[in-house]
This record gives C-alpha cells, sequence and structure tokens, in this order.
C-alpha cells in the first residue's frame, strides 16, 4: 500500500514538473512576476503572473494535490465527486467562476488576506515570508509557483454555473 | 483494498455523523462513552470562556475509534500505562527509592495530580508539567537520571499517574504566578505561524466539528493525553502533538518540554476546564 502511494507520489511529482515545463515552453518568455512586486487592485489581479494562460488539467492536480494547493482540504468541489474527503472550512467551489472574475480569482489565490479581510484562514498561495515563524525549508517559497497559480486560476474559470 | 473499504467506511461516518457519534446527537444523551468518563460535554465555568461548549475530542472521533476507548483492555495506550505501573515500584538511583517509596499507592496518591497539570512550582520558580514533575522527583528524590522527552519510559509513567485521575475535572491554576505563563500561552495560541499563517484558535476555535479533508477539526482539548493516536501507531505526549500542528502549517515547532509549548499547555488545559480526563485516549 505504502509503495504503490509512493509511487503515486512519483508519477504526480513528475506529471507536476512535466506541466511546468509544457508552461514555460508555451507561453513564458519573461520571468514569472516575483511575489512581493504584484499588485492587488479592487481585490483583482488582472494580468497573469507568468504573461501566459494556465493550463487546466495540471490547474486540477494542484488543486488536489496534499504537497500543492490541497484546496479540497478545505474546499467541497462537485466537479471532483470521485476524490474522497472533500473539505468544510471554506465554501463550496461549485460554480465559483460565476462569483468571481478571473481577476478575482488570481488575486484570492495569491492574497487572500488582500480580498476577505486579515480574519480569514484561507492561506495566500503567492506570498513569501510574511509570517512568523516560518519552517526554514519553506523560507522564500511560496505555496505555490506563479505557474500553478495560473493552473488553478484556468482550472477555476472552468467551474461555470 | 483494506484501505478502501476503510475510505468507504469513514465518508460514511462523516455523512452520518451526526447520528453515529453519540456526542453530536441533538440535545440527546451520549450512548456510550469511554471507560472511566461519565461526561465529554460540559458548560465552561468562566464567563470569559471563548467556547460556549467544551467538547472532548472523543466527540470528533469516529464510532471505530471511539469504540476504542469504551474498554480499557481494547484500548492499546493501555501496554504503556501497565509498563508504568511496573516502573512505580521499580527502584532506581542512588536514594535507593522508587515512586511508591514516597507516593504509596498511585490511586490514592495520584487521583487528582493528573488532573491539575501544570502547576505552578515553588522550588523551580516556574510551572512544570507533568512529565517535568516526573523528571525532577526522579533527579532530585532518587538520583536517578531523567527520563528522555517521549522514551517509552516517560510515556508510560505518565500515562500511568495520569490515569489514576481518570474522570476527574480538570482543574489548573491561571492567577497568581501562573499568570503570565497563561497570558503567554493564550498569546501562542492566537499567533498565527508559519507559511500557511494559521494560529491555533484558525482552525480549532473557528472551524471545531468541520472537515479538513480526511480529518474533523476538534476543539484541540488536552484531557486525553498521552493518547494513542492511529498516526502515530504509539501512544505520545502533548507537546508531540503541538509539534506536529505546527509543523503541519510549515511553521519551527518550539520544541517538546520550552517553556513555550509549556504556556501553551497550561493554556489549553484552561480551555478544557471541568472537562473529565480521559488519559489515555484514543485518537486519530
Amino acid at each position: 500500500m505504502q509503495s504503490r502511494h509512493t509511487t503515486g507520489l512519483k508519477l504526480f511529482a513528475s506529471l507536476g514538473a512535466l506541466a511546468v515545463s509544457i508552461g514555460f515552453a508555451a507561453g513564458a518568455v519573461a520571468a514569472p512576476i516575483a511575489p512581493q512586486d504584484v499588485k492587488i487592485v479592487d481585490h483583482k489581479i488582472d494580468a497573469s503572473l507568468t504573461g501566459a494562460a494556465g493550463n487546466v488539467e495540471a490547474g486540477k492536480k494542484w488543486f488536489k494535490g496534499r504537497k500543492a494547493g490541497n484546496c479540497l482540504a478545505c474546499h467541497e468541489n462537485s466537479d471532483m465527486a470521485s476524490e474522497a474527503f472533500h473539505g468544510e472550512i471554506g465554501p463550496s467551489l461549485d460554480g465559483v467562476a460565476g462569483r468571481y472574475s478571473e481577476g478575482q480569482l488570481r488575486a484570492i489565490l495569491v492574497n487572500s488576506k488582500a480580498v476577505f479581510g486579515g480574519e480569514t484562514i484561507m492561506p495566500s498561495f503567492y506570498r513569501a515570508n510574511f509570517g512568523h515563524r516560518i519552517a526554514k525549508s519553506f523560507k522564500d517559497k511560496t505555496i505555490l509557483s506563479a505557474e500553478q497559480v495560473e493552473d488553478v486560476v484556468a482550472y477555476l474559470k472552468t467551474l461555470g454555473e | 483494498m483494506e484501505l478502501k473499504n476503510k475510505a468507504t467506511v469513514s465518508a460514511l461516518g462523516v455523512a452520518f455523523a451526526a447520528l453515529l457519534v453519540p456526542g453530536l446527537l441533538a440535545g440527546g444523551e451520549a450512548l456510550a462513552l469511554p471507560e472511566g468518563i461519565e461526561t465529554v460535554k460540559v458548560a465552561p465555568t468562566s464567563k470569559d470562556h471563548p467556547l460556549d461548549e467544551i467538547l472532548s475530542g472523543w466527540h470528533f472521533r469516529s464510532p471505530e475509534t471511539q469504540a476504542l476507548q469504551e474498554d480499557d483492555f481494547e484500548n492499546p495506550a493501555f501496554l504503556w500505562v501497565e509498563q508504568g505501573e511496573e516502573l512505580w515500584s521499580t527502584v532506581e538511583g542512588a536514594a535507593n527509592k522508587s515512586c511508591s517509596s514516597c507516593h504509596d499507592d498511585a490511586s490514592e496518591t495520584m487521583a487528582t495530580a493528573g488532573a491539575n497539570m501544570p502547576k505552578w512550582n515553588e522550588a523551580l520558580g516556574k510551572p512544570v508539567n507533568l512529565e517535568q514533575q516526573i523528571n525532577h522527583c526522579r533527579t532530585e528524590r532518587m538520583e536517578a537520571d531523567a527520563w528522555k522527552w517521549e522514551s517509552t519510559q516517560l510515556l508510560a509513567m505518565t500515562a500511568y499517574v495520569r490515569n489514576q485521575s481518570r474522570g476527574e475535572p480538570v482543574a489548573v491554576q491561571t492567577d497568581g504566578p501562573m499568570k503570565p505563563w497563561f497570558e503567554k500561552g493564550k498569546d501562542i495560541y492566537y499567533t498565527r505561524v508559519g507559511q500557511l499563517d494559521m494560529a491555533c484558535s484558525s482552525c480549532h476555535e473557528g472551524y471545531y466539528g468541520q472537515q479538513i479533508r480526511a480529518d474533523r477539526l476538534s476543539q484541540g482539548q488536552t484531557n486525553g493525553f498521552p493518547t494513542y493516536r492511529f498516526k502515530w501507531q504509539k501512544i505520545g505526549s502533548l507537546h508531540r502533538r503541538f509539534k506536529g500542528c505546527m509543523k503541519n502549517i510549515r511553521a519551527t515547532p518550539y520544541k517538546v518540554g520550552s517553556d513555550e509549548f509549556l504556556a501553551l499547555e497550561l493554556y489549553t488545559a484552561w480551555r478544557g476546564q471541568g472537562l473529565p480526563v480521559e488519559a489515555p485516549a484514543v485518537r486519530q
């Protein structure tokens, strides 16, 4: 059981790396914007963090991946009904594309607190070194890369009414 | 296959939690309780308590997990309790003493001690928790070496001693010299840490009872520690659990036995004031 799990993870990791490299090959000319340079205006970020559109399939993987976005830990998502255990902490993401624009979704992912206020439990996925006692291995790192954020945005945009 | 079945059972557990988990029956009485325990839910006694009702972690576990705590013969943590019982009368150290040399019959002398820790220690000028008190006795009275944190012996003795206080309502001192420790613990409880930027309160005050992926969030009550966890496949200390939570939110944890965790232990014990000691509990 354990080994199957590990194999799954490895496969998952290589798929991830593949998805990222495809993302680079397809769209990226300039480097993605650095976390500290991202500006949220009127609760939204209109421009892609990478300058390119994200990949829906890769976005799905980051969405459910426990070592990636792990969005499913807190949010229910009927589009992933085959996955066991959907969280109940945040609102269901069914129809989320109808409730928020692409720019708003991007801003919420990048820095939830700038949109929902400081009390929200939701982590900020594209911010680095803003908190206390951040573990060494996560210093200078964001939870998701700019490419991964764009992939998740692309996926969320498919969750319409 | 086995895992699949387990997942199905758990998924059902989630769907019917309100029906199956006795503590969650609306206004009803619990159907079954952990051995030695009369209630898993008490009302806060102080007005400034942040919770409306104080619920043992037992509330939030699946019926299968709860069942293991209904009977001491089923409870895997009793392996450590039994070992602790043996150690209680084992002579060690230069003073040629055992615990029982001074404390006689633990069922009488330790009947409430486990509900009142951490407790102020005048000689040390700070509070001590059960693990620290055990080691203090070892080095000062028995003239023996202190046991390492999370060692089998220290876990066994902690489980044995605290089990003598089972059923006794948690009652820790928070005023007088304990006040600054209480405030420090409260501060740690509400301070967001780690890359995920969460405080203890983010989950255990705001969202207890809710599902976080495959786990159901509890109030983070401490009355069951030391606790047998399936995840650990053994019994573990409260400080180990604190550490695990901090690692989960990608924070640098405080050290087991540190003043920070001691303060947090005091504060979290107060959040469960009145809840009967359940140690050793069985949790996910």
